[in-house]
């Protein structure tokens, strides 16, 4: 009953990399239809966390279920979209060959792949050549990219970085719409201004969870007005710096 | 393995090919000038007759290794690989898509330096033609199947560029072109007879010397067949989901 209603669940997830611990048992649910945000400073073991749901990195334990199946099985690649934090889209096509590449690899057809354009902005850009545009435009392209195959469940890793205020809102409104439709979307980000345009908030810190909660409710138990310090107040409740 | 996504992956490799005007243009150009030079050198003996065809075979072999290697690293090093894993591309899919959209230029290739090294150098042979171009195309792709595969061992461009004289040299100096294979010492012998150059030279040989040059060349391209299954199944082997 609680795993149909959920989009992720993780159950003491550990993974090694390189013989040091990056999440020594990390256990967290995550809805459907709602915008999470995965928040911590770099390091924390974001990146780590979301290419395990994902399916593309090797874990030491514990279980990751996406939709009901285990991560990364064959039946969850065209069900889940993964966009990686540094742009992962050939520089040599145009943001339209890179579009429709993508997309008919998870059979989409020509009308997603413009819709995916238009979605990220960059319709009047879609013939130019990738290597041709700016960081925050190729980052969109990536975008775009994962967005083609219209994903029940959409893992972004920092889609908003080097992005102006404009797109950076104009994103987040894309993320609410996409949620509107039923998609599950886990956005993480280590700039904390951005935890109050999520649904609910995962604090991590050093491969744990600091909090999992609403941002109302972050800001109610630690008695603060911004995000930035409601995280610091958590980590001295947690017990100082480390 | 899916013929769809292989179609698919293929044809974006070749829109990325068609892009680089100046990487066509080398493809094209670098064998017609070594195969010219080569004429040049041999202008008036009977050596380029000889050796000629056998290097028409060992030319798209070593440029499509090196341009494959290159070009699967590059996918490797800027994630676009870890992204169409994570999607619903096999790896064979990845494989063969490749392979496909090189054999394509590959033929292309060898039309154009077959057709310079016969009707510019004049050079002569006893089988028809067309045989010529076949193993030239049946080399090329062996070279992208052994670069695909040697590109999973590669974690730079360093050493992407340096499998090129590790992997191609040792066979070029075994091959037959230097000294007939069979007056080799035994075991360097011995090893000749299961490194694919080989029998791409042998194969090419065939056509140069021998009439029934399809009859003779037949095992040699059979052989050439089996290492670029096997290449392009042992390098879908080296890729991972995933990673750490």
């Amino acid at each position: 009953m609680m795993n149909n209603a959920a989009a992720v669940v993780i159950q003491d997830l550990k993974v090694v990399r390189g013989g040091t611990v990056v999440l020594p048992g990390l256990s967290v649910t995550i809805p459907r239809g709602r915008v999470v945000g995965l928040l911590g400073p770099s390091g924390s073991g974001k990146s780590t966390l979301l290419r395990a749901i994902v399916g593309v990195q090797k874990v030491a334990g514990g279980s990751v279920e996406v939709l009901g199946e285990p991560a990364g099985s064959a039946g969850l690649r065209r069900r889940v979209g993964y966009v990686t934090q540094a742009p992962s889209v050939y520089a040599d096509l145009s943001v339209h060959e890179n579009a429709a590449y993508f997309g008919g690899l998870v059979g989409a057809g020509a009308q997603a792949v413009e819709s995916a354009i238009a979605a990220v902005d960059l319709g009047s850009y879609a013939d130019r050549r990738v290597e041709k545009l700016s960081g925050g435009q190729r980052s969109r392209v990536s975008l775009a990219a994962a967005l083609v195959g219209d994903p029940e469940v959409l893992i972004l890793d920092e889609p908003t970085v080097g992005l102006d205020p404009v797109l950076r809102r104009d994103l987040w409104e894309l993320f609410h719409r996409l949620a509107e439709r039923g998609t599950s979307l886990l956005v993480s980000s280590h700039v904390m201004d951005e935890a109050t345009r999520c649904h609910r908030l995962l604090l991590m810190r050093d491969g744990t969870l600091l909090a999992d909660t609403t941002p109302e409710d972050l800001l109610r138990s630690t008695g603060t007005t911004d995000a930035d310090a409601a995280f610091l107040a958590l980590i001295d409740a947690a017990g100082g710096s480390r | 393995m899916n013929p769809r996504l292989t179609f698919l992956t293929a044809g974006r490799v070749l829109r990325q090919i068609r892009g680089d005007h100046r990487t066509v243009g080398l493809l094209l150009v670098v064998p017609c000038v070594l195969l010219g030079l080569l004429a040049w050198i041999f202008d008036g003996t009977p050596v380029f007759d000889r050796i000629g065809p056998a290097l028409l075979g060992v030319f798209p072999f070593v440029v499509m290794f090196v341009v494959t290697s290159v070009a699967t690293l590059r996918e490797r090093t800027s994630g676009t690989l870890e992204r169409l894993l994570a999607g619903p591309l096999g790896k064979a899919d990845l494989m063969f898509g490749y392979a496909l959209a090189f054999g394509l230029m590959a033929v292309v290739q060898a039309l154009v330096a077959t057709t310079f090294a016969v009707f510019v150098c004049g050079l002569d042979v006893a089988g028809p033609v067309w045989v010529l171009v076949v193993v030239a195309v049946l080399d090329a792709v062996l070279g992208t199947a052994l670069g695909l595969l040697a590109s999973a061992f590669a974690h730079t461009e360093f050493q992407a560029v340096q499998f090129m004289p590790a992997f191609i040299l040792p066979q070029f100096l075994l091959c037959g072109l230097l000294v007939a294979r069979d007056r080799l010492p035994d075991v360097l012998s011995a090893i000749s007879d299961v490194l694919p150059l080989s029998y791409a030279v042998d194969a090419m040989s065939a056509v140069a010397t021998s009439a029934d040059a399809l009859g003779d060349a037949a095992t040699d391209m059979l052989v050439i067949a089996a290492w670029i299954l096997a290449a392009l199944v042992l390098g879908s082997l080296t890729l991972r989901r995933r990673t750490d």
